[in-house]
């Protein structure tokens, strides 16, 4: 595992990395809340226990460095810088969602903020994440491109074609697997021949780094490696970040094919409280960390009310965007 | 195109006249790109020589021969394609693309709609197929009803060297997915050649022949058989009319209701299997529309149920054939 080198991110990307992992965090609470009170009838799949490993990724890129992720995504979504009342419509099947409501939460695209595509099909992110790589290779734009997807992801074929163009083309990518070590209900064991999925890149001759994902510090330094690698034309990255899901594959599953004692040791390793502690370690105030928590507060309030309150698309749109010329009615 | 062979008579043959267009593509603008197997000089200029001299002229960066991995090579046009590019990808042969029917169809045909028009993917893959020349079962189908089923994508097929080339190209321009199907066994096929920039506008079809008594609808290699058929016809007193379809999807409905709405007898023939084929559809648009004017039922001609086999006695037996068009217009006349 790397982490352990590099000087401390500045203040100011500490409490960057805070204030993103937050607004996960609340805003994941706020949709479980709203869909077990039968305010949003949607499939969620929360990503409480990853909101560090996104954060941390995310701030180490550019705001217009491109992601591909997948249906497990809102923690990348937000933490990439889509704006929460955006997200929260189109979650709602909304006509002021990011999607006028025509992609939902598995198919979230937002070009401003480099959210290229949201794929609700495992692995399919990866060739699509060379090919953005590729054009910013053509184009020379020193654009990064950052793709998340899950541990069972690493056993599909798009992933292995994928990390083998990468690498004889040398594109400027970062293919980041969330590591939450099961793959929907099969842990990784079960599922997977390699011991490490680390051990994987040397068959592709990619670089690879295994991580803590849920370590603010070590993930931040894995990324920032990895897109400064990229961006000097050195290739593609591999990184393993480990994490874990504190609710199961979708909400509403009981995880009772996680054992009890592994799920009670991840939850007392909770990355949210553990960053909270790691930053108030570091001279930055209670007060401080208060303040932006009760700013975030109000954001998902705002963006969740906005979702409530907005019209659903007009019926006409069923014609519109299959193709660039609108179909007749 | 058999009647009006312009008097300069310039020839050009199915190979030379896809090469034309993503040469005119890429020269126009250096967003085309090209990706696929063995499509590189270096590597012989693809397998049909369809791209030969492309990468020498436009480089290794933009010409791109890729490893044996079509989801990696559709994935990597749809991601270019989402950002601005104009990727052409070559997938040697249509049975190759079921390995990256997941890109193609859940991602290149849906990503304009599900992100709400932000990002259009306009891409063109380029794939050869076709029985007739021995391949057998994987690597000769005409699949071409599989894509028309699928909302958000354009399926086109030529049925002559300048029609390769003006379609190709304007597939390339066009900026949605498009899947250009050429046939196997006539990239050495002839024809009169196309003028510089000539273009065949997508989602039109073209009159082929004109005739009064029935009409003949049909795309691709269909199209020289039809022609060759409604000649035959003439002798016996029968008028024939072939509407070349081009674009498949999304096809021109108004010039197949046109048509028949004059002749008031149709026969849609394609090369792929007739169950559940294209076929289907056009018939079904035309008794929907039509059907008190019709003085016959809509007859279709297909190749049989059975994957395309091997030895040359069972592939005839497998293919449509001349004799199948002119029996099916044959009945239509009531005869």
């Amino acid at each position: 595992m790397t982490g352990d080198t590099a000087a401390e991110p500045d203040r100011s990307v500490l409490l960057d990395i805070y204030r993103r992992a937050n607004l996960i965090y609340q805003a994941d609470e706020k949709f479980r809340t709203m869909i077990m009170g039968g305010q949003l009838q949607i499939i969620y799949y929360s990503p409480r226990g990853q909101e560090i490993l996104s954060a941390a990724l995310m701030a180490a890129l550019n705001p217009d460095d491109y992601l591909v992720t997948t249906y497990r995504g809102v923690h990348d979504q937000l933490a990439k810088g889509i704006p929460p009342r955006d997200l929260w419509a189109e979650f709602a099947g909304k006509k002021t969602g990011t999607c006028k409501g025509k992609g939902g939460p598995m198919h979230i695209t937002h070009p401003e903020t480099g959210v290229m595509v949201t794929t609700g099909i495992v692995g399919s992110g990866l060739p699509i994440a060379n090919g953005l790589a590729l054009a910013s290779q053509l184009e020379g734009d020193g654009k990064v491109t950052v793709v998340c997807f899950g541990d069972a992801a690493s056993n599909i074929g798009a992933f292995h074609e994928s990390l083998n163009m990468a690498q004889i083309w040398k594109l400027p990518v970062i293919f980041v697997c969330q590591n939450n070590l099961y793959g929907e209900h099969t842990p990784q064991a079960m599922s997977t021949g390699a011991k490490e999925l680390i051990d994987r890149a040397p068959g592709y001759g990619i670089k690879g780094v295994q991580v803590n994902g849920n370590d603010a510090f070590a993930m931040y330094q894995a990324a920032s490696e990895a897109a400064a690698r990229a961006r000097a034309g050195e290739g593609p990255t591999f990184i393993e970040a480990k994490t874990f899901r504190f609710f199961g594959h979708l909400l509403g599953d009981d995880s009772h094919y996680i054992p009890k004692e592994e799920m009670a040791a991840a939850k007392l390793a909770d990355p949210i409280p553990g960053y909270r502690k790691a930053l108030l370690e570091r001279q930055v105030s209670e007060a401080e960390l208060d303040a932006i928590d009760a700013e975030i507060a109000e954001v998902v309030a705002e963006a969740a009310a906005h979702a409530l309150a907005s019209d659903y698309p007009d019926t006409d749109e069923i014609r519109i965007d299959v193709l660039g010329m609108e179909i007749a009615a | 195109m058999n009647a009006e062979t312009p008097v300069k008579a310039k020839k050009i043959n199915f190979a030379q006249a896809i090469n034309l267009a993503m040469d005119e593509a890429m020269a126009a603008d250096k967003r085309v790109i090209l990706l696929g197997e063995d499509i590189a000089d270096g590597q012989g200029g693809g397998v049909f020589t369809a791209t030969k001299g492309l990468s020498t002229k436009y480089g290794v960066a933009r010409v791109r021969s890729t490893p044996i991995s079509e989801q990696a090579i559709v994935g990597a046009a749809v991601g270019a394609a989402i950002v601005g590019y104009r990727p052409v990808a070559e997938i040697m042969l249509m049975n190759f693309i079921t390995v990256a029917m997941d890109q193609v169809v859940n991602h290149a045909a849906k990503l304009r709609f599900m992100s709400g028009g932000q990002t259009s993917v306009p891409l063109t893959i380029r794939t050869a197929t076709g029985a007739g020349v021995g391949f057998g079962g994987q690597h000769s189908d005409m699949l071409e009803a599989w894509f028309a089923h699928v909302p958000g994508l354009k399926v086109v097929t030529a049925s002559n060297p300048a029609d390769a080339k003006g379609l190709l190209l304007a597939c390339i321009q066009d900026d949605d997915p498009c899947i250009f199907i050429e046939n196997t066994a006539s990239y050495g096929v002839s024809g009169p050649a196309p003028e510089p920039g000539y273009v065949v506008p997508l989602g039109k079809a073209t009159v082929a022949r004109e005739g009064s008594d029935v009409t003949v609808i049909g795309y691709g290699a269909v199209i020289g058989h039809a022609l060759a058929v409604a000649k035959e016809m003439e002798a016996d007193g029968v008028s024939v009319e072939v509407i070349d379809l081009r674009t498949i999807a999304p096809y021109d409905e108004a010039a197949v209701l046109a048509s028949v709405g004059k002749t008031k007898r149709a026969v849609v023939v394609h090369e792929a299997v007739r169950k559940f084929g294209v076929g289907a559809e056009i018939s079904a648009l035309i008794h929907e529309h039509l059907f008190d004017e019709l003085k016959a039922p809509v007859q279709r001609v297909g190749s049989a149920y059975a994957p395309v086999p091997f030895s040359p006695a069972l592939e005839k037996a497998y293919l449509y054939s001349r004799d199948d068009i002119a029996a099916a217009i044959h009945k239509t006349m009531g005869r």
